[in-house]
């Protein structure tokens, strides 16, 4: 995912000389080093300073700029929190905030380098655009809008070496828009991020047990398609929400409260990661697995729902 | 070089010492004035900082068309009200803006937000401003514009850590069109800053050593902070460290830390502008 960011990046950034990146002493993927070295002025490495990205991405942008800060998730949200809200989200500025390895993906990395809650706080930034790309191809239709975006974005990456998923997906990514990405009439599983790729074996698992289920990529996490999910929830038999963040404030509660408020009647079921710091190594699968949402648990707990 | 003539045009102007004397003291009624409609607002820390903030927008800020081409961020938030008193004096704010302090109508109120006419960044939060503005001085230089910042900060935001990565950052960007002005008064809310960090001081050999050009004056003697900016080299970015007192001009106001916030009774407010008559004849 990191690397087809940097590739779009950098081919938006040849059309638009407002286009400029902040890093903080990470190092850049693939085409970025391309962008560095044909735009030097427009690539500011600040160094171990997050605070000091985030504020001079705002200084930038109320110069007419279009900023992208480029972190690992943790750094480029946790650390400068009251930079991203007091600079960028009450200020409503064009400032993108890059998150790589969302959820559990730096898995090697252990819980200090997770990101389980940046969904919850950027969903509940006000005026904080939030969007998870599931593959690839979603990262290059994410970043495109991004560039054109007029107000703050925070756009959740994996890492890198995610497989392509949606070239023969239903329907087209269209910002704001829940995304049928395999089509199913029984039950509905609603997901986003790098973990879809695992989200469509489960699909697969289920079909082999007779149930025709859909996987619908809610890439748009804020604002959220409420109507499209509605239209979900009257529509399947059963609902699944597999979400790699905390379950408090992401997607699995936002449609728990929206299945209250339209009074579904479908089954409900959410799976997310654990409420709690799993101290331990390993791979993504690995850690998946820790917070139960590897293919055999996930199974298990929606035929059994 | 764009620099090199810009300081060169500022030391060639004469500061208006007595003007600037009498804004000072009709600001400083002002500001008392604006104490009577409200339960709390930061007249202390407004008053250390307000012949800095006075000298900038008087003497160092280029008007073109009317507004104020170079840019002026105060990042210590709570002293905003030394900004309004300048904004009003000149015809940025109208009367009415500050006759509406924190009132529901009004726009304005204890810190500075974007959107009010003449404030360019929101602040509040301590160590934010200077960021935003190494950020225009930054994209000031990507796009060729001919523009300066200036920054004041306080030496309780100098305890941010914030600031001290923008300290170290500033001058490996090359921003040599950033001037910021620290409001050295020693107190925080709470208490003297000689007293809980007593390591701060000498501050400003740790920011010469951080690649700045540093000058130190009397915060409260406008030409000074002026000629301080004026005869910069321009070579790097300046750090003009201003020795002030919190409250200053009202000898019971002077080194309280209780005038952080609270305004003034009507007793202490008459005998406050009396204090001010006097020490201004």
């Amino acid at each position: 995912m990191r690397n087809v960011f940097a590739e779009t990046f950098y081919d938006l950034s040849k059309l638009s000389s407002q286009m400029c990146l902040l890093c903080a002493d990470i190092s850049p993927a693939g085409s970025m080093m391309k962008f560095r070295h044909e735009y030097p002025n427009r690539f500011i490495n600040v160094g171990v300073a997050e605070c000091s990205m985030i504020g001079l991405a705002a200084g930038m942008a109320l110069r007419g700029m279009k900023p992208y800060v480029y972190t690992i998730a943790t750094f480029s949200l946790y650390r400068p929190f009251e930079f991203v809200r007091n600079d960028i989200c009450f200020q409503n500025l064009p400032v993108t905030i890059v998150g790589v390895g969302a959820g559990v993906a730096y898995s090697h990395l252990g819980a200090t380098h997770n990101a389980q809650e940046d969904v919850a706080l950027t969903c509940s930034m006000p005026n904080m655009t939030v969007i998870a790309p599931c593959d690839p191809l979603e990262v290059v239709a994410a970043t495109q809008y991004s560039a054109q975006s007029t107000s703050p974005l925070y756009l959740r990456l994996g890492k890198a070496g995610e497989p392509t998923i949606t070239q023969n997906a239903p329907d087209p990514w269209i910002f704001g828009k829940v995304r049928f990405i395999r089509e199913g009439t029984d039950f509905c599983l609603l997901t986003y991020g790098p973990i879809t790729s695992r989200v469509l074996h489960v699909a697969e698992e289920l079909e082999k047990l007779g149930k025709r289920t859909a996987v619908v990529s809610v890439h748009t996490l804020k604002p959220l398609d409420k109507d499209g999910i509605a239209r979900i929830l009257h529509k399947f038999e059963k609902v699944f929400v597999v979400e790699e963040a905390a379950p408090i404030g992401g997607l699995a509660s936002q449609v728990k409260s929206l299945a209250w408020d339209i009074r579904a009647q479908c089954v409900l079921k959410t799976f997310t990661l654990d409420d709690a710091y799993h101290a331990r190594y390993g791979s993504y699968d690995d850690q998946l697995a820790a917070h139960g949402l590897d293919k055999s648990s996930l199974v298990k707990g929606m035929t059994c729902a | 070089m764009q620099t090199t003539n810009n300081v060169a045009l500022l030391s060639e102007k004469q500061f208006d010492e007595q003007g600037s004397r009498q804004r000072c003291l009709q600001m400083r009624r002002r500001i008392l004035e604006v104490s009577q409609m409200v339960p709390a607002l930061h007249i202390g820390g407004s008053f250390s900082c307000l012949e800095m903030v006075e000298s900038i927008y008087s003497h160092c800020l280029r008007k073109v068309s009317g507004n104020f081409h170079d840019t002026f961020i105060i990042s210590k938030g709570h002293g905003c009200l030394a900004q309004y008193v300048n904004l009003e004096h000149y015809g940025i704010l109208p009367k009415s803006a500050l006759d509406l302090f924190c009132k529901p109508d009004g726009v304005l109120g204890t810190h500075p937000d974007l959107g009010i006419p003449g404030v360019e960044a929101s602040t509040g939060a301590l160590g934010h401003g200077l960021g935003i503005g190494m950020g225009m001085a930054n994209a000031d230089k990507i796009l060729g514009a001919d523009r300066n910042v200036y920054v004041v900060i306080s030496d309780g935001e100098l305890q941010e850590g914030s600031i001290w990565e923008n300290i170290l950052l500033a001058p490996a960007l090359k921003l040599n069109r950033l001037v910021v002005l620290a409001d050295l008064n020693d107190f925080q809310s709470l208490a003297r800053m000689s007293e809980t960090h007593p390591n701060f001081y000498p501050l400003i050999d740790k920011i010469k050593a951080f690649g700045w050009e540093c000058k130190e004056v009397n915060g409260h003697n406008a030409k000074s902070i002026f000629d301080a900016i004026a005869n910069r080299s321009g070579e790097a970015p300046f750090f003009v460290a201003c020795k002030t007192v919190k409250g200053k001009g009202v000898a019971f106001m002077e080194n309280q830390p209780i005038w952080h916030f609270r305004s003034p009774n009507i007793q202490e407010y008459e005998r406050a502008l009396q204090e001010l008559v006097e020490v201004y004849e």
